[in-house]
This record gives C-alpha cells, sequence and structure tokens, in this order.
C-alpha cells in the first residue's frame, strides 16, 4: 500500500534472517571507536584563555613531548559517551536481581540534594567555622544509623564495604592490642562469606580459619564451639548470610566468641532485609559495616564510589579513627588531631573524612523513607524474595528450602543436572529476556549457585513477568531446547566474551597501532 | 511511600502465595524478642520538599567554595568542571548499573574504563593503569602493600613532603599489618636527602611530586638509589592537573604512580568522593590491586570489553588476594575520563598553564608583603607562604573577610609546632584576578593587624 506521495504504508513481505548493516550498528546499539581512535589532540571541547605568560617556576621539571590524549568537541564527547551508556544494563532500565548487591531504586532527590553547592562545592581542609551544615548533616546520619543498628558509636571515614571491613577489623585489633591481647591471630570466617572478609583479616595478618555450615545453611553454635581456641581474635559473620538466611543462632555465637575474648564483626552488606526490623546492637555485634550503595541507595555506579560507615559497640567506640564528630559545648567539631582522654583511634583510613557526596544521598533516603517507610522496605524486600522462592521452587532447586529467606533466595543448579546446560547460560538467557541476571556462582558454598535479591523496587508486576520467565526457562531446559541457551545472549551488544583470551595476552590499554 | 511499588493488596496476595500467615514469618528466625516494635528516634517519612527543605537549610550554612575568592588545596583542588561531565554521569545506565559482572550488557562501563586505563597511563607516564581505587591516600597506602609483596620486603620510607594523611594513612595499614615504616621530617623548603634512608631491607621510597608544601621534585636522583638498592619506587600526586606541564614520574624512573584523581571531572564534595589513579609497569601487572578491564573479542569476533585478570582479586581468591578492594569509585573515573577526553592533549596543557600562571601572579605579589616569604623556588599551582603569624589564626581571620584563604600545614599536622606560621596556598583557573587582588588584600589586612586578627 502507498499513500499519496509513495511511501509505503504497511510493513512488506516477512524476512527471514536479519541482514548484516554497512556499518555494524543496530538502529539504537551503535558501534563506537574508542577515544584514541576518533579524537585528535588538537581539538578540544573545553574554551580556556590563552595563559599570560608568566616567568615560569617548573625548574627544569617541564613536560617534554606530547602526551599523546586525544580530545573530542562536545557534542562528539556528548554522543560518544551517550552510546557508550546505551550498552550498558542499570536499575532504571530493568529488574536488576543481582543477589548481595541490593540494586534498588535510586531516588534521585538524592542527587539533586548531593549538587546543592553548600555540600558539593566546599573544601575538606577549608576553617570548620565555615562548614556548621555539613557537620550537622553527618551528625545526623550518624545519629540515624546508631538508631536503627542499636549500637555505640559510627565512624563515617571508610569509603566503600571492604574499606568498612577493614576499618572494623582494625579496631578489634587495635582493641585486642590495648588489652595486651596481640596473640589473637585467628579470625573465624565461614565458608558462605562475601571474598572481602577473609581478604581483609588476611590484609592485617590475621590467619583466617574458615567455617562449615550445618546443613541448614547457618552456622552451628557447636562448630564455633570447635574451632574456639585462645588465639581467636574474632568471627567475622554476614547475617543475613548470603545464602540469604537469618542467622538464626546468632546471639548464642556471639555469646561464645565473647566468653572467649573474642570480638564479632559483622558484615553488613545485608542489612537491607533488617533495617527497622533488627538492630546488630542487640544480637552481640562489635563492629559493622553498612554499605550505604546498597542498603541507602547512595548510587552504585557501575561500580563506585561507595561508602562504608562502620557503626562500633562500647568496647571498639573508643579506637574509631579519625576525624570524628563531637559535641564540645553544644557545638559540633570535628575530630582530626587532639582527640584528648578516654578515646585512641587506630589511625586514619582516607585523606578526608570520607564520602559526604553519599552521606547526603543517604540521609535524603532515610529522611524520605522516615521509620515507618525503612520498615516497610525490609518487609518488601523480604516479602518480595520469599514470593520468587515459593514461585519457583517446584521448577528449581533449593538448597536450604525449609527457612525463610531473607531479602534474596539461593537456588543450585541441581534442577539443571544432566541438561547441558549451566547457570551461566541461564544468566545469559535472561539478559536476552531482558533482565539482569541474578548472582551466579557466589556463595561458594552450592554448586552453580543462583543469589536472586529483588529488593523492595520491583512491582507485583515486574515479579510475576521474572517468575513467569524463569519458568519458561526451566519449561526449555525440560524440553532439552538447548539453542535457546547456547548461544546467549543473541541481542545484547555483545555476544558471549572471551575471557580466557583476555587473561591469557592481557591488552590493558590502547596503544597505537603500528603502521603497516 | 513513592519508592514502594506494593500495595496492601499484593502484599496479602504475595504473602498468601508464599504461604506465610503475617509479615512476621518472614522473620521467624530472628531470635526471641530481638524483633523490634519501633523506631521511636526516627521521624515518619517525608515529602520530597519536606527534605529538600531540611537539606537545603543545612546546605546554606556552608560556605561554597564557589561563593568567595578561595585558595583551598592540599589533596583537593577546586577546577571548573564543563556543565556535560555531571550531566552524562547522571545517564541511568551509568549512575545505576552495577561492578561490570555480565560483560555483555556492560560494554559502556568497560569501554570507557579501558579509556580511563589509557588516559591514566599516558598522564602518568606508565604503562598501565587500574580500573580506579578509593582515593589517592588508599591508592598510595595499596602501593605500598604492592611493593612489599614484590620486593617480599616489609620497610616503606616515606618523604617528609608526603601529604601528612597519606603518610597516617599509610602508616596506619602498616602498623596494623605489622610491616615497618621509616618516615622522614617535612622539610618546608624542599631538599630531602631520602636515600640516606633506603637500605637492602627497604621495599619502597614514597615521594610526593608536587609535593604537600607544593615543590616539585626530579625522581631521577632518588630512582637510581633505590633501584641500585632493589627498592620501588612509588610516586604520589594530588594534583592531576600538574600531569599536564611537569614531567610525569613515569619519565622520572617512578615503578608505582598513584594520584588522587579528583581536581579532573570531580568536585570538592568536602571530602570525598574522590577517584584514586594507580598506575605501574607492565612487568607489575599482576601484584596490582583492584579491577582491571581487558580488550578481547566476543563469540562473533568483535571486539568488547571484559573484567580481567581477576585471579588477584578477593571474589576469586579470598585470603590471598592482592587486596580486599571491591567496589571503587567507578563513577568519579566515569567524571575524569570525560573531563580528560573534552579537555584532550591541548586543553590539559592549557589548564595546567593557566593553573600555574595564575600561582606565579599571585606568590609573587604575597612575597612582596612584609613578613611574608614563599618558600619555593619551584611550584605548579601551590606554594607555602611563611607568615609572621600562626597560619590557622590568619586562616580564621581571612574567612572572616570572605576569604577562603589556603591550609595551614597545622591543620594537616600539628606535629611540628615550629611549622604553624606556614600557609599552604593553591591558585587553579577558577581564581580570578579580583580573587588573587582580594586575597592580597585581606591578608595584607590581617598581618597589619586588622580588626579580627
Amino acid at each position: 500500500m502507498l499513500n499519496r506521495q509513495g511511501r509505503p504504508t504497511d510493513v512488506g513481505e516477512p524476512v527471514e534472517a536479519i541482514p548484516e548493516t554497512f556499518t555494524g550498528n543496530r538502529a539504537l546499539i551503535i558501534e563506537e571507536p574508542l577515544i584514541f581512535e576518533s579524537g585528535r589532540p588538537e581539538v578540544t571541547g573545553v574554551d580556556l584563555p590563552e595563559a599570560p605568560k608568566v616567568a615560569h617556576r617548573l625548574g627544569g621539571l617541564v613536560r617534554s613531548g606530547p602526551i599523546g590524549l586525544p580530545g573530542l568537541s562536545e557534542p562528539e564527547a556528548m554522543r560518544h559517551y551517550v552510546r557508550l551508556s546505551q550498552k550498558n544494563f542499570g536499575i532504571d532500565s530493568g529488574m536488576f536481581p543481582l543477589g548481595s548487591c541490593t540494586m534498588k531504586h535510586n531516588p534521585r532527590l538524592g542527587e539533586k540534594m548531593a549538587r546543592l553547592a553548600g555540600f558539593a562545592d566546599i573544601h575538606p581542609l577549608q576553617p570548620l567555622s565555615t562548614v556548621p551544615g555539613a557537620l550537622d548533616l553527618m551528625e545526623r546520619l550518624a545519629q540515624a544509623l546508631i538508631e536503627l543498628t542499636g549500637m555505640a558509636a559510627v565512624t563515617l571515614t571508610p569509603k566503600a564495604g571492604a574499606h568498612g571491613e577493614l576499618c572494623g577489623m582494625m579496631a578489634i585489633k587495635a582493641a585486642l592490642q590495648a588489652r595486651g591481647e596481640g596473640h589473637r591471630t585467628v579470625v573465624l570466617v565461614p565458608n558462605s562469606a562475601h571474598g572481602t572478609n577473609p581478604a581483609t583479616a588476611a590484609l592485617l595478618g590475621f590467619q583466617v580459619s574458615p567455617l562449615a555450615a550445618r546443613d541448614d545453611g547457618t552456622v552451628d553454635p557447636a562448630d564455633v564451639l570447635d574451632q574456639l581456641t585462645p588465639d581467636v581474635a574474632a568471627i567475622m559473620l554476614t547475617n543475613p548470610n548470603t545464602c540469604g538466611l537469618f542467622e538464626r543462632d546468632v546471639v548464642r555465637i556471639a555469646e561464645l566468641i565473647h566468653q572467649a575474648g573474642g570480638l564479632v564483626y559483622a558484615d553488613g552488606a545485608n542489612f537491607n532485609a533488617i533495617v527497622g526490623k533488627v538492630r546488630p546492637g542487640d544480637l552481640g555485634v562489635d563492629a559493622m559495616h553498612i554499605n550505604l550503595h546498597k542498603t541507602f541507595s547512595t548510587p552504585h555506579g557501575g561500580g563506585g564510589p561507595g561508602a562504608g560507615p562502620v557503626v562500633l559497640s562500647e568496647a571498639l567506640a573508643p579506637f574509631a579513627p579519625v576525624p570524628f564528630l563531637r559535641r564540645e559545648g553544644g557545638r559540633l567539631i570535628l575530630v582530626e588531631h587532639d582527640f584528648g582522654e578516654g578515646v585512641s583511634p587506630f589511625g586514619r583510613m582516607a585523606a578526608f573524612h570520607g564520602q559526604m557526596g553519599m552521606f547526603v544521598r543517604a540521609l535524603a533516603y532515610i529522611l524520605s523513607h522516615g521509620a515507618d517507610g525503612l520498615r516497610q522496605a525490609s518487609e518488601d524486600a523480604v516479602l518480595s524474595a520469599n514470593y520468587i522462592k515459593a514461585s519457583l521452587a517446584d521448577v528449581m532447586s533449593l538448597p536450604f528450602p525449609d527457612r525463610p529467606a531473607m531479602h534474596e533466595v539461593l537456588f543450585d543448579d541441581s534442577w539443571l543436572e544432566d541438561t547441558g546446560v549451566t547457570t551461566l547460560d541461564v544468566a545469559k538467557v535472561l539478559i536476552d529476556e531482558g533482565f539482569h541476571p541474578m548472582t551466579v556462582y557466589f556463595p561458594l558454598v552450592v554448586h552453580g549457585a543462583m543469589l536472586i535479591e529483588p529488593t523492595e523496587s520491583e512491582s507485583k508486576a515486574s515479579l510475576d513477568l521474572f517468575i513467569a520467565t524463569m519458568r519458561d526457562i526451566a519449561m526449555s531446559v525440560r524440553r532439552g531446547d538447548i539453542a535457546r541457551f547456547a548461544g546467549a545472549p543473541h541481542f545484547a551488544p555483545r555476544r558471549r566474551l572471551d575471557e580466557t583470551r583476555a587473561a591469557r595476552t592481557p591488552v590493558l590499554r590502547w596503544t597505537k597501532p603500528v603502521a603497516e | 511511600m513513592r519508592y514502594l511499588p506494593l500495595t496492601p493488596e499484593d502484599r496479602a496476595l504475595m504473602l498468601a502465595r508464599a504461604g506465610l500467615g503475617g509479615v512476621d514469618d518472614l522473620f521467624a528466625d530472628v531470635p526471641a524478642g530481638k524483633l523490634l516494635g519501633d523506631l521511636p528516634n526516627l521521624p515518619p517519612s517525608k515529602s520530597e520538599i519536606e527534605v529538600e527543605r531540611l537539606m537545603g537549610r543545612l546546605a546554606a550554612k556552608n560556605v561554597a567554595a564557589g561563593a568567595v575568592p578561595f585558595f583551598c588545596g592540599a589533596g583537593a583542588y577546586r577546577h571548573h568542571v564543563p556543565a556535560s561531565v555531571d550531566h552524562l554521569i547522571q545517564r541511568s545506565e551509568f549512575l545505576t548499573s552495577y561492578t561490570p559482572y555480565q560483560p555483555e550488557i556492560a560494554q559502556g562501563t568497560l569501554h570507557y574504563l579501558f579509556e580511563f586505563q589509557t588516559q591514566v597511563a599516558l598522564i602518568t607516564g606508565m604503562e598501565v593503569a587500574n580500573a580506579s581505587m578509593y582515593d589517592g591516600a588508599t591508592a598510595a597506602a595499596e602501593a605500598v602493600l604492592m611493593a612489599h609483596r614484590i620486593t617480599r620486603r616489609k620497610k616503606a620510607v616515606l618523604a617528609g613532603n608526603l601529604h601528612p594523611h597519606y603518610r597516617d594513612t599509610i602508616a596506619t595499614l602498616s602498623r596494623m599489618a605489622g610491616d615497618e615504616l621509616v618516615v622522614a621530617p617535612p622539610a618546608p623548603c624542599g631538599a630531602e636527602r631520602l636515600a640516606a634512608l633506603i637500605d637492602d631491607e627497604t621495599s619502597c621510597v614514597v615521594v610526593q611530586t608536587p609535593d604537600v608544601f607544593g615543590h616539585l621534585h626530579d625522581l631521577h636522583t632518588i630512582a637510581a638509589a633505590a633501584h641500585a638498592n632493589g627498592v620501588l619506587v612509588v610516586a604520589v600526586v594530588t594534583e592531576a592537573v600538574s600531569l599536564g606541564l611537569v614531567a610525569p614520574p613515569g619519565a622520572m624512573g617512578a615503578d608505582i604512580v598513584v594520584a588522587e584523581g579528583q581536581s579532573l571531572g570531580n568536585g570538592l564534595n568536602f571530602g570525598g568522593p574522590y577517584v584514586g589513579l594507580f598506575a605501574t609497569r607492565q612487568k607489575f601487572v599482576r601484584q596490582m590491586p583492584g579491577r582491571l578491564a581487558g580488550e578481547t573479542v566476543d563469540a562473533d569476533g568483535r571486539r568488547g570489553f571484559v573484567l580481567t585478570l581477576s585471579a588477584r582479586e578477593q571474589h576469586i581468591r579470598r585470603e590471598k588476594a592482592t587486596s580486599n578492594i571491591c567496589t571503587n569509585s567507578g563513577l568519579c573515573a566515569l567524571a575524569f575520563t570525560i573531563h580528560l577526553t573534552l579537555l584532550g592533549e591541548t586543553g590539559l596543557r592549557r589548564l595546567a598553564e593557566l593553573n600555574h600562571a595564575g600561582a606565579v601572579e599571585l606568590a609573587e605579589r604575597l612575597a612582596a608583603l612584609p613578613g611574608v616569604a614563599v618558600l619555593n623556588k619551584t611550584f605548579f599551582n601551590e606554594f607555602t607562604v611563611k607568615l609572621p603569624k600562626p597560619a590557622d589564626a590568619v586562616v580564621e581571620a581571612l574567612a572572616a573577610r570572605g576569604v577562603l584563604g589556603g591550609v595551614p600545614f597545622s591543620r594537616l599536622d600539628p606535629g611540628h609546632p615550629e611549622l604553624a606560621d606556614l600557609l599552604i596556598v593553591a591558585v587553579t583557573e577558577t581564581a580570578t584576578a579580583e580573587d588573587r587582588g582580594a586575597f592580597v588584600a585581606a591578608l595584607t589586612d590581617v598581618l597589619a593587624g586588622g580588626e579580627g586578627a
């Protein structure tokens, strides 16, 4: 059918194969060169005046020769980065049930507040008399974190979860040394822990003693007792753990550790399950980091920046690193050096006071939710995980079916046994279906792990579509529809990437091609 | 609550499907008596307008750098960030994505990280760089640990003119890890004798250029002395813009270069988030901490990027990892790389020249004031002045006159009372000639004993 100008108005005949394009582009997915291939050294996207001629003070240290940096004009740069962004999947793109990472909605109010000049454009070393509002904000966040965790104190400075772990374990080491118990060198770490836990302990010279879980996926106090030698410094316990289970004997475990003279570090990566419902301070925890980028939704930003404030018990509070806030005669001050009596900070974690930009976003999140909203968010997160669990239990396999899931539910790959389909295949098919895959092959304690964390941000319709998709995938597995899995993803900007080649001959930067 | 899509009806249906009688059944594994009834000290939920009102009030109590003549540096620098940078980093697909574990749908992140790594390697004069660290100080601490791994030695030597907060960050980790540290005293006039502190048990010597007082250092001599003893040179740069004009550490014998990348693309943010740069030689790459993006091909043979060499990392190696780092500074690295791409070779050099020219002009004017001496022979955009009064009091008096006039050395390190009259002054392209004039006038007034001095 043609209209009066000769323009076709119907869809034409269906075609069998999708043709290759001349450019390699596929409509909205546009192939993008590296800036080193498209940019030119003489082009700049920033107009700057010529510098006045001065008698330079660089000694003999003027850079000689070109750096080799390409430049792009502003329109070229906009296209480059917008096209790159279109090759990424974010929370705003679709459901992102990446277990243990808490990919929840990122409120844009936080972005707006963090960009207020009074927060974004203040220097960490300008006189403290010129930043009372910043200190006030930090104190409000600190109070909220203390309220939510039931702990004695909080240090805001750590810059991410693993940095918080380092901070908490340093506080533990300092406290033990202060007691004259530096001989305590063993740290108990359950096998299901994040890799950061053993890495952190080892970094500080602790010897990691792995702790196996009992059949139901949680730590058995009897096993802790077995390993509780006089040289145990601490246990690093993730609660809820990475199998998505609440460590129901946590109080007993903490008692045992304390009776033996050790301390309890809690990995708070999964705090989102229990905010407003359970306080770590009521469970015997001595230190716990809080991933503000997870639980309080300061964005993940493609791998940071995060923030990892650490809440501390009475026993550890005196050892918190500098700088920290203190009220003196009603006035809020930032203690950077002269910390006074009764405290003995173990040192310093980073150049400045912590991730202020993340503090603003986290406080905006906490105030927006309020006590009622935070509790509801935790309940919804846990409910959504249990809904998924119940809806998929008959077609997938649950290594720990008997206990309620917390904010995430763990499946293993026994439902895939002898089918030729792997956990990785399932993940890649989910990409084709428009979802970000779940966390795969972690935790290490079950085979072919699939850890699904829906968060509280998904509507029931969204959860139902995910469940229906997973059930359809399970049916494909049963039917032996291997083609669906083998080549997946078919529709992503790239097919499966050769990671072996990348590791065997690492190419970690662009280099100028040798002229032929 | 505006962020929660589930309705009460949804929740009831979902509980029923899960075979649960009520919400409390979800938390059945919480020990008896530990489930909270209430959070009495947190207010109920607030609308956007209420939160904005409260936060706006807090923000308004602070003196924003852009509102006044501003000369603070000492590890954080106020540069102009092009509007397009902040726009681009707020693209949802960058802002709300995660560490690129599924490379097929994270090519955007991996592609810019590969470009970032290349840019960092180029400006530092090194062969390879990683995908970022938390900040310059933590990058420096990781560099020391890396040098220990490479040399199998446990002693680091720190220059006295290393930023005291970097020194303290390294010292904290070294002490906690049981490693040895030798720290030289500050040398405000710039000359340090570090070679004498090196011996055959030393793993690395950590030097900063421009240093905390602003002096530039030719690293060739210390590098020769270090390498003769099998010692690595870790070079620290806290002002990345300097690399547009000053010879890079990689060209002067550095083995590891760490830097604070905040200057490009990232605001002051009261100290964070910032972005640590980490570069080294190809032969040390497997001892590097942090994420690395690498080039490869997909099943159709098309170029693509993945995270690689993860056998170094905690999620694979656990207690045998090169570092415990996981989340780094991805979005700040994006801001850095966009800004540097916009600048390009020409823009970066011009930006650096503008900074230097402004600093030279102000240094000359301050040196002419009675009782004031500029300690630097060399500097980039930051220098140190010796004042006839304690610098902290002068800075407060300047602030009272509406000028944020630099950082007293005593703010960084109060352990040296003899250095309490030193003021570190940074001049970037954001300080106008009028701003510099206002600084000179205010300082003249303060030193003359004007009111509030």
